[in-house]
């Protein structure tokens, strides 16, 4: 089974990486867009009935530093 | 008065590091990370620049997962002084030994220059052979170094004097100038600069010797 943990920064933090994305569309003639936020995906290969409870305990720990990350967890 | 300097895959600060304590007459134990334990005896632990396991995931924070890491976390727990310079202070803040954390540089350049900075508070060992206000040089190299903490915690960091040191003209976006910051017990310092490239006149600075006479001035026995 897989899941899929999706990070980003929180609402707030400044996001350096997004506001650079930003420019470059905006140099590219694509007008319009008011905001990018760059975040990662990281996909879990896991043993099979491996519950979200454990996935968002390996978010805690590792994944995602809460300080200035919020995560998503999808079970696939 | 013994040291122990971390040492992680992709550490490259590590003997820089070594060589500004034991000139400050310090005894130097260099220690893996996979190693569980620091040396008996372990007075003041560096944690040191680089880039740990390539900056994978984010900057030290599979570093502060590593073996070593809870030993290092135990050791501050025990009242031990801890120095985390550069990447050494992004992997502070992902123990959570240090509030706050460190993104990218608001200009996405890595910046690599010596810096200016305030030395903020003279009440720490780290800084007890500075005077409040002076202001110091210090070589910074990071792509990484753009302090950001909640509202909450810079009123805190301000309000108990934990603030260490500022930038002067801020080179890397960090929330109020902050450069290095102190834990709550004063003994664990993580700084983005690096004092130990301004510790002997052959590097262009001797600034940084300070905070290691500082620090050896402190454990010294009486």
């Amino acid at each position: 089974m897989k899941a899929r943990v999706h990070v980003m920064l929180k609402d707030g933090v400044l996001d350096p990486q997004g506001e650079a994305v930003r420019h470059a569309l905006g140099t590219l003639g694509f007008d319009g867009v008011n905001g990018v936020r760059q975040g990662k995906v990281i996909e879990l290969d896991l043993d099979e009935g491996t519950d979200e409870a454990t996935v968002r305990q390996m978010c805690e720990k590792l994944l995602a530093n809460t300080v200035i990350e919020s995560y998503r967890v999808e079970m696939a | 008065m013994k040291a122990a300097v971390i040492v992680f895959p992709g550490s490259n600060c590590d003997r820089d590091l070594a060589v500004a304590l034991r000139a400050a007459g310090m005894d130097v134990t260099m220690v893996w990370h996979k190693d569980t334990g620091l040396p008996d005896g372990t007075d003041v632990v560096g944690v040191p620049g680089g880039f740990s396991f390539g900056d994978y995931l984010r900057c030290g924070a599979i570093a502060a997962r590593s073996p070593i890491a809870a030993a290092v976390v135990a050791h501050a727990g025990r009242g031990g002084y801890v120095l985390g310079i550069c990447n050494g202070f992004q992997v502070l803040t992902e123990t959570g030994l240090l509030p706050g954390a460190l993104i990218r540089n608001a200009g996405l350049r890595f910046i690599c220059r010596d810096q200016a900075l305030e030395v903020v508070t003279a009440d720490s060992a780290f800084t007890a052979g500075s005077v409040a206000g002076q202001i110091v040089h210090f070589p910074i190299a990071h792509h990484d170094g753009n302090y950001v903490a909640n509202a909450e915690v810079l009123a805190r960091l301000a309000g108990e004097d934990r603030v260490a040191f500022r930038y002067v003209d801020n080179p890397n976006g960090s929330s109020g100038d902050i450069a290095g910051v102190l834990s709550d017990n004063r003994r664990v310092l993580g700084l983005m600069p690096h004092p130990e490239r301004a510790a002997d006149p052959a590097l262009g600075g001797t600034d940084g010797a300070a905070m290691f006479r500082a620090l050896a001035g402190v454990l010294a026995p009486a």
